[in-house]
């Protein structure tokens, strides 16, 4: 089980929280195109290593926290908000 | 006199207090502090079940949790309980113990005829014979197989939980796992530091192997005295059964039958700890020698023989054999030795050892460089045949138990489970796991430490550091005032006699030396194959007795070390769990919270039957007779007079800001910013994908103010679709998003004389249509209560919804219905609300599947021309403007006798077998005879008027429908709008 670091609630079980995908993936602009969009929609990688998560705090919150974890370890690297850039370490 | 016996009181026991208990209905007698399985012995039980495929009879392997074979059925309160491990269950008054897998009786098993059929029924015998014919499978071979199948007996229907368990969730600095005498010494540095800690054990005394050596009485009974005043959390009887993770474990917590009947019955308690760091002292698990007839009664493990010589004061035979490969094994050939029972040898593989000299000096004969080639008896063990390893003579020895020990190995599970790997250390002939720094260290046996001194010492060590990372002053050491270790000899690794027989290497699961061997020429090499092949180690004690033997016997066959063959890797639950345990209290009413309308009690009282949707439980029908007529009297008197519905269910979110409008343009795929206040509108959601989401009506109540209403199913989700949009693409938008679905309560006014009513109730307020007309939205006061009004409907009559604050729900209902009373108002459930919007050809959950688009449904024309909005782009994709797409329909059944169904097929004439579609809603028709529905039919739109085939195979009917517009009822809409 995870245990996530909530910037405003502290470490918290993971069952508070609902995973809400890839936060690599960023929604093109509204003229980008099908394929854009296509891609934006269904195209994910899988990483083994180093992830960048989105995760709604819905037991907590309500903030949307970006997550970085290792996808082998679990160990999550760094917590921020959603406007933030955390960077993902070297694999 | 020969077999097992009780010769004195052991260190559990108390002969003081006689149990009265019963095995195979026979009234027996055992002592407080014993198993079932140590008062068997004591009273001469030799014979415990038979075995899982082979149905040999069994005895008592162990003295602990990972017994292969004594496993028993237990009738108690929950039922008859199967496979529970004899050598860990608590003997109590009135126990009712059976033995398993014997049939008609323990002594005679009719299904003993395996044994001798047995090289017939090798590994992966069912894959290879029960092939053919193909349609004996089914008729034949399973029945069979599962008859033949399982251990222990399950009571077809288990009634309540008479004991139900409990789930504790507990933090702590440091877990300790295992209270010998590495984890003692940890947990009491640990606490001494101010360290939060936690100390489970899964026996029922603190103390680990420190139990079985009296040197060590003192030291013990000091520490356990002193773990409490250190503020140490001491779990006894707690098993850790995983390590999850993030420092969070799993651990099962038995209650003594004391404890139990104390606290009404809880059997268990499922502990989930949080923990920064884990001392792992778990220790290690003696393994058994591969040998012909290693499973006769009375061959066992030497270290459970010890077991039960100390704790309850048992001699496991009155003539012991013992046969070894290290040390360790020696301590309980001396201690029965010393007990005045006579051993009749040791037979040692190696040439020589340190243990061997004191062993003589007692008086035993140790044969040395020899091995056990074969067991005599079927009931129990006569005498063993000890042969030189090199060849030469052989010798009977007459004995009634042969005592094995094939060495030790650490218990790794945990440490791999959180992220170790497991290393080959000859010295111990074993796997060492690590443990990953961060998390944790291991002490004592696990951490391939040998003797009791020594594992103090590890565990004292790790402790230290864990104070170190966790930056707490260290206490000034204890003197470590333990008794020495005696010097060992090394242990020679050794795994199997090769001789004529069945050499065991999974006790429970009845699988072989040969077995392994077999799977290995048959290609399944890894030993994950292997396991899975031969079913090795798949047992409920998951093998750990035989597990590193079953590994050694595949790497000699692949001609590999067994250092890179490895074992098979060991995953949670480390031992058995009754379900019951992990449900905890989450039974019954409890399994989910349940949603309470601020009516309920109202709904009631008035005769409703309630039904489930989602968490909410609603009225269905105000009756509590079955059928349709009940449920149609409702529908009808909202077409001809007026009904009231509670929808307070339904989702109701609050978005404010100055740029709430641009915000829900860009969800919705239709344009709210153009909403006047005052007005509400309905709204498609979808989804990126293109998909539709979620409907519903939104009011804009002020210029930077709106009421979101989703439907009851998705409200859940769309709050949180809103607030991800708005944190992750929207950020800039100042906008608030606030859920208030418990704050409002909210009816719906449905029927012709609707209006009536509201004026009724509302004589202030000007309802007239060219002041409130359809889709209109204002605030209004009912009596000095203020609420809302919104003009809309979902029954396709004049309707109205009031909304008031939930707390004064009762008041507002009642008013209403005071008012409406001359109109003959009456209160409609979900049954007959959903009658009507399938008549109205309204969707609910039902139609917006996910798999459906605003097209499908008639709703293409709603999508924004001007703007982005969620799913903009994909809701155009080529595929989904296909026109013989699955699209909303009527469907009218031709003959008003007949019933339609939710999930009828559509089909043709002509081609009976292929769908075209398939019902979705289904309903007696309310003003006329006969069924109509909602169907998604392909191209259906332009079918309209075509007849098909609505057919459920489940039930062998096929009706004839005409397919209609959805809109059944008002086409035109001159009812809401009258």
């Amino acid at each position: 089980m995870l245990r996530i670091p909530c910037p405003w609630c502290g470490e918290r079980d993971e069952i508070e929280f609902r995973y809400r995908g890839d936060a690599t993936r960023v929604r093109p602009a509204p003229d980008a195109g099908l394929d854009a969009f296509v891609d934006y929609v269904y195209e994910r990688d899988n990483p083994y290593g180093w992830h960048l998560e989105w995760w709604l705090h819905v037991g907590g919150c309500r903030r949307l926290l970006k997550v970085v974890r290792h996808t082998v370890t679990h160990e999550i690297r760094a917590v921020s908000g959603p406007q933030e850039d955390p960077e993902l370490p070297p694999p | 006199m020969s077999g097992p016996v009780r010769i004195r009181a052991g260190l559990l026991t108390d002969p003081g207090q006689p149990v009265a208990f019963s095995f195979d209905g026979r009234a027996l007698r055992g002592l407080h502090g014993d198993t079932l399985a140590s008062a068997l012995l004591a009273g001469g039980q030799r014979v415990f079940g038979r075995s899982f495929k082979y149905h040999r009879r069994r005895g008592v392997v162990t003295c602990g949790p990972y017994e292969p074979c004594a496993l028993v059925d237990v009738q108690g309160p929950r039922g008859r309980e199967p496979n529970l491990a004899a050598t860990t269950l608590p003997l109590h008054e009135g126990l009712t113990a059976f033995s398993q897998n014997r049939w008609p009786s323990l002594d005679f098993d009719l299904m003993e005829v395996n044994d001798l059929l047995g090289r017939f029924l090798p590994a992966g015998f069912y894959y290879k014979t029960f092939m053919y014919p193909g349609w004996a499978w089914e008729k034949i071979y399973e029945p069979l197989i599962r008859r033949a199948a399982g251990l222990g007996r399950l009571d077809a229907v288990v009634g309540t939980h008479a004991d139900p368990a409990e789930t504790v969730h507990a933090h702590a600095d440091v877990l300790v796992i295992g209270a010998g005498a590495a984890g003692l010494a940890a947990a009491t540095l640990l606490g001494s530091a101010g360290l939060r800690v936690t100390l489970c054990e899964q026996d029922v005394e603190l103390g680990g192997g420190t139990l079985l050596d009296a040197r060590w009485n003192d030291w013990r009974r000091q520490a356990a005295t002193a773990l409490p005043a250190l503020g140490v959390r001491v779990l006894t009887r707690t098993a850790v059964l995983g390590a999850y993770g993030h420092g969070v474990f799993g651990a099962l917590e038995t209650l003594t039958p004391e404890a139990s009947a104390r606290l009404g019955g809880l059997r268990e308690r499922l502990h989930v700890l949080r923990a920064r760091r884990a001392v792992i002292a778990c220790g290690a698990s003696e393994r058994l020698i591969a040998f012909p007839g290693n499973d006769i009664p009375g061959v066992m493990l030497a270290g459970g023989a010890l077991g039960y010589l100390v704790r309850y004061g048992v001699a496991v035979g009155a003539r012991p054999v013992l046969f070894t490969n290290n040390d360790e094994a020696y301590e309980a050939a001396m201690a029965l030795q010393g007990a005045g029972i006579g051993c009749a040898g040791i037979v040692d593989v190696r040439a020589a050892s340190a243990a061997a000299e004191r062993a003589q000096a007692q008086g035993i004969e140790v044969h040395f460089a020899s091995q056990v080639r074969a067991v005599q008896g079927r009931a129990g063990v006569e005498s063993v045949t000890v042969a030189p390893r090199a060849g030469g003579a052989s010798r009977v020895l007459p004995c009634d138990a042969l005592l094995m020990s094939g060495g030790y190995t650490p218990l790794t599970a945990l440490a791999t489970q959180m992220g170790g790997d497991s290393h080959w250390r000859p010295e111990l002939a074993a796997f060492v796991a690590e443990v990953p720094p961060d998390v944790g260290c291991l002490a004592g046996a696990v951490n391939g430490r040998q003797g009791l001194a020594a594992s103090a010492a590890d565990g004292r060590a790790a402790a230290l550091r864990l104070c170190a990372e966790l930056a707490v002053n260290v206490p000034t050491e204890p003197d470590g005032a333990e008794p020495a270790d005696a010097a060992q000899s090394a242990l020679e690794a050794f795994w199997e006699v090769r001789a004529k027989g069945k050499a065991f290497v999974d006790l429970q699961n009845d699988v072989t030396a040969a077995d392994v061997r077999l799977a290995q020429r048959e290609g399944y090499e890894h030993v994950e194959h292997m396991k899975r092949y031969t079913t090795h180690g798949m047992a409920t004690d998951q093998g750990r007795t035989g597990g590193l033997v079953g590994s050694a016997v595949l790497a000699e066959a692949r001609g590999e070390p067994l250092a890179t063959v490895g074992v098979s890797r060991p995953r949670p639950y480390s031992q058995p769990v009754p379900f019951a345990a992990l449900a905890g209290g989450e039974v019954r009413e409890h399994f989910k919270p349940r949603r309470r309308l601020p009516l309920h009690d109202w709904h009631e009282q008035a005769g409703a039957t309630f039904v489930s949707t989602g968490l909410w439980l609603r009225p269905l029908v105000y009756s509590r007779q079955g059928g349709w007529a009940p449920v149609l009297e409702e529908a009808r008197a909202v077409r001809t007079q007026v009904g009231i519905t509670d929808v307070s269910t339904l989702g109701k979110i609050d978005i404010q800001g100055p740029d709430a409008a641009q915000f829900l343009d860009f969800i919705y795929a239709n344009t709210f910013s153009t909403l006047p206040v005052g007005r509400a509108r309905y709204g498609i959601m979808l989804r990126e994908d293109g998909m539709m989401f979620d409907d519903g009506t939104t009011a804009r109540l002020a210029p930077e103010h709106f009421l979101v209403t989703t439907t009851t199913a998705n409200a859940t989700a769309v709050l949180e679709h809103l607030e991800f949009q708005q944190q992750a693409n929207l950020a800039s938008l100042r906008v608030l998003i606030s859920d208030v679905t418990d704050q409002w309560a909210q009816f719906a006014i449905a029927g012709p004389r609707a209006r009536d009513v509201l004026a009724a109730a509302l004589p202030n307020a000007d309802l007239s249509n060219e002041a409130f007309p359809f889709m209109a939205a204002m605030p209004v006061v009912l009596e000095d209560l203020p609420g809302r009004l919104f003009r809309i409907s979902f029954s396709g009559e004049l309707a109205y919804e009031l909304a008031v604050p939930a707390q004064h729900a009762l008041f507002a209902w009642e008013s209403l219905l005071r008012a409406g009373e001359a109109f003959g108002i009456r209160p409609y459930g979900l049954d007959a609300l959903n009658t009507l919007r399938i008549e109205k050809g309204h969707i609910t959950g039902a139609e917006l599947n996910g798999n459906t688009s605003a097209e499908d449904l008639g709703f293409g024309r709603m999508l924004k021309k001007q703007g982005d909005f969620i799913g903009r782009t994909l809701v155009r994709r080529p595929g989904m403007l296909a026109s013989d797409r699955l699209q909303l329909v009527g469907v009218r059944a031709v003959d008003p006798a007949l019933r339609l169904r939710n999930g009828m097929q559509l089909v043709t004439h002509e081609a009976p077998t292929e769908s075209l579609g398939y019902v979705t809603s289904s309903t007696p028709a309310v003003e006329s005879p006969g069924w109509l529905g909602l169907a998604l039919l392909a191209g259906g739109r332009s079918r309209t008027g075509a007849r098909l085939t609505a057919s459920s195979a489940i039930h062998g009917e096929n009706i004839e429908v005409e397919i209609v517009s959805p809109h059944m009822v008002d086409p035109e809409n001159l009812r809401v709008r009258a």
